[in-house]
């Protein structure tokens, strides 16, 4: 049995000029949750696109549960689930309907796709509006039913493609938290975002892609602590102070930015980071507070692919 | 659960695929028909479209048009069901374009159904709609004094090329909603294109009246050639290789355009 539920290898695929994926090469362990980040553009709905069968490649491997997904998308297919960007679900039908003919379609038949459809209609919360037509429902309920949808048939594999981009916060936290249920039950899990924030909470692995490359994999954590600089914050009594601190630390070879009584220091992180910085201000009154800003994956992300390299993938989408 | 296990349901024979493929298309047409039911605006304006037609040529130009030999209102109806299925196959762009925009269509390819059921389903549900719009213009027409001479046999058979050139026409305009994710932009592409083969067949005049280069266009079509067909067996005339043409152009049109549209289909991951 393998020991990967997904594996990428050296995937190509261009869009006329514009190359969307450049030898991307990655794993994904069964029954684990992976964050793919990157910008707008850098490949992440195409590389889901791929691994779900809706997109050929143009070189290159990938397989999901073994089977490769161009020569046998038909067997891929039966194992996966695939949630896009935009919530793919009929406004004309109800949300019963909806799940009840995606199940139809996976080949889950019609007495076990309506037990599964009343299940997952509970699940998320969408029991109330089952019955009602899906145009009358809010952005956040057709993005629920939407993962509802590509849940009927229970794919041990789950893909995602940004599923809580324009959602409310509720929906959001709500949509995380059914990603993780499906996690603790042992689905594996690809889900593409934006947001640091969302794979921080959600993803036990990270791979960062920029221009269809892997840039940088690890653990949320990993990574933090390799690419994130710690931030302080001290506030003085008063703007002359903190004038006066800055200088010092400027000195001192800190990057500080004075901002009326408070300033911001940058520094790597690690122990010890926090008394050095303290004894460099040795001529200066002691600050009244200290604050301490941990690096958060955004830090990271900013730091691999800056935003010069952001904007220019932007203009290619 | 192992690879194995789960990957056995994806290999089937030829007879499970075909019986899939089938179970496929009966499960998407419901779904078209109940957007069909639950959108009655689409529905009103299918047949509210050939209705004002009817009243316009039987009322307010038919007097001026004259077709040696019989009644004017017999000569209409037959170009009146060509029109509301010609301009009903829009729909079918219009419909699928919907699905392309909403995403519905990628999805679909992530699922284990059958390619061809996405859209056979799409024209069988269309094809159902054509069914109640040509039953709606058949009474219209009985209302505004409309008789077949030959009778209802050759009435009925008029009907049978009908249906059998909507559903080929349905096909025709799936290529356009596959390649167009914009419903209103499918519309406007479409509306020119039946307009131009309604208006220049025989539709609602005699075409012995058209220039002759119109004429060389006009005649030489499918919707002419159904129209023509329709005639000759409602006013009982010869009809053997009219509705034989009419029914080759269905059949020609349909073969091309399924291939066709298959293929857009499939190759829609590229």
């Amino acid at each position: 049995m393998d020991d990967f539920a997904i594996e990428v290898s050296r995937l190509n695929k261009a869009f006329g000029p514009v190359t969307a994926l450049d030898e991307l090469t990655f794993q994904v362990p069964a029954g684990s949750v992976l964050g793919l980040l990157g910008p707008n553009g850098s490949g992440k709905t195409t590389t889901v696109s791929v691994l779900s069968t809706a997109l050929r490649p143009d070189g290159g491997r990938a397989t999901v549960h073994g089977l490769d997904v161009v020569a046998d998308a038909a067997r891929v297919r039966a194992v996966i689930g695939f949630a896009g960007q935009f919530a793919a679900v009929d406004p004309n039908l109800t949300g019963r309907e909806n799940l009840t003919l995606i199940g139809r379609l996976s080949r889950v038949d019609r007495r076990l796709a309506r037990v599964r459809a009343a299940e997952l209609l509970d699940q998320f919360g969408l029991s109330d509006a089952a019955d009602r037509l899906v145009r009358g429902y809010s952005g956040g309920m057709r993005r629920r039913l939407d993962l509802a949808a590509a849940l009927v048939h229970r794919p041990p594999v789950l893909f995602l493609d940004e599923p809580t981009t324009g959602l409310d916060p509720e929906s959001r936290f709500r949509l995380w938290d059914a990603v993780r249920e499906l996690a603790r039950a042992g689905t594996t899990v690809l889900l593409t975002t934006q947001y640091l924030e969302e794979a921080d909470a959600l993803a036990d692995q990270v791979v960062i892609i920029a221009h269809g490359r892997v840039a940088e994999t690890g653990t949320p954590a990993q990574l933090k602590e390799r690419f994130g600089s710690v931030v302080f914050t001290l506030g003085f009594a008063g703007a002359a102070d903190a004038l006066t601190a800055s200088r010092q630390l400027a000195m001192a070879g800190y990057r500080a930015v004075a901002d009326e009584a408070d300033i911001q220091v940058r520094s790597d992180s690690g122990s010890g980071a926090l008394p050095r910085l303290l004894r460099a201000l040795d001529q200066v009154p002691d600050p009244v507070s200290v604050g301490i800003h941990e690096p958060t994956l955004d830090d990271v992300f900013l730091a691999l692919t800056g935003p010069a390299s952001a904007d220019q993938a932007g203009l290619h989408r | 659960m192992s690879a194995a296990a789960v990957a056995g349901r994806g290999q089937r024979g030829p007879a499970t695929r075909l019986a899939d493929a089938v179970l496929d298309t009966v499960d998407v047409a419901d779904r078209n028909l109940r957007s069909l039911v639950r959108t009655p605006q689409a529905l009103v304006f299918a047949t509210v479209q050939p209705m004002i037609f009817v009243l316009l040529f039987r009322y307010a130009f038919g007097g001026a048009i004259k077709v040696p030999g019989v009644s004017y209102v017999d000569f209409l109806m037959p170009g009146v069901f060509a029109q509301s299925v010609a301009f009903g196959a829009i729909g079918t762009a219009v419909g699928l374009s919907a699905d392309l925009r909403s995403g519905l269509l990628v999805r679909f390819r992530t699922l284990p159904m059958s390619p061809i059921a996405v859209l056979a389903g799409r024209t069988l549900a269309d094809l159902a709609r054509n069914v109640l719009v040509v039953a709606v213009m058949l009474g219209v027409g009985f209302a505004v004094g409309f008789r077949s001479p030959a009778g209802v046999i050759p009435l009925l058979a008029a009907l049978g090329l009908v249906i059998a050139f909507g559903y080929a026409a349905s096909w025709g305009f799936i290529a356009l909603g596959l390649r167009v994710s914009d419903p209103e932009a499918a519309q406007g592409a479409g509306v020119p294109l039946v307009f131009l083969l309604v208006f220049t067949a025989s539709a609602f005049v005699p075409s012995a009246d058209m220039p002759g280069w119109l004429q060389a266009f006009g005649t030489h079509q499918p919707v002419n050639a159904l129209v023509t067909a329709e005639r000759a067996l409602i006013f009982g005339q010869p009809s053997g290789h009219d509705v034989l043409l009419s029914l080759a152009w269905s059949g020609g049109l349909f073969l091309v355009f399924a291939l066709l549209g298959l293929r857009i289909y499939t190759r829609m991951n590229r």
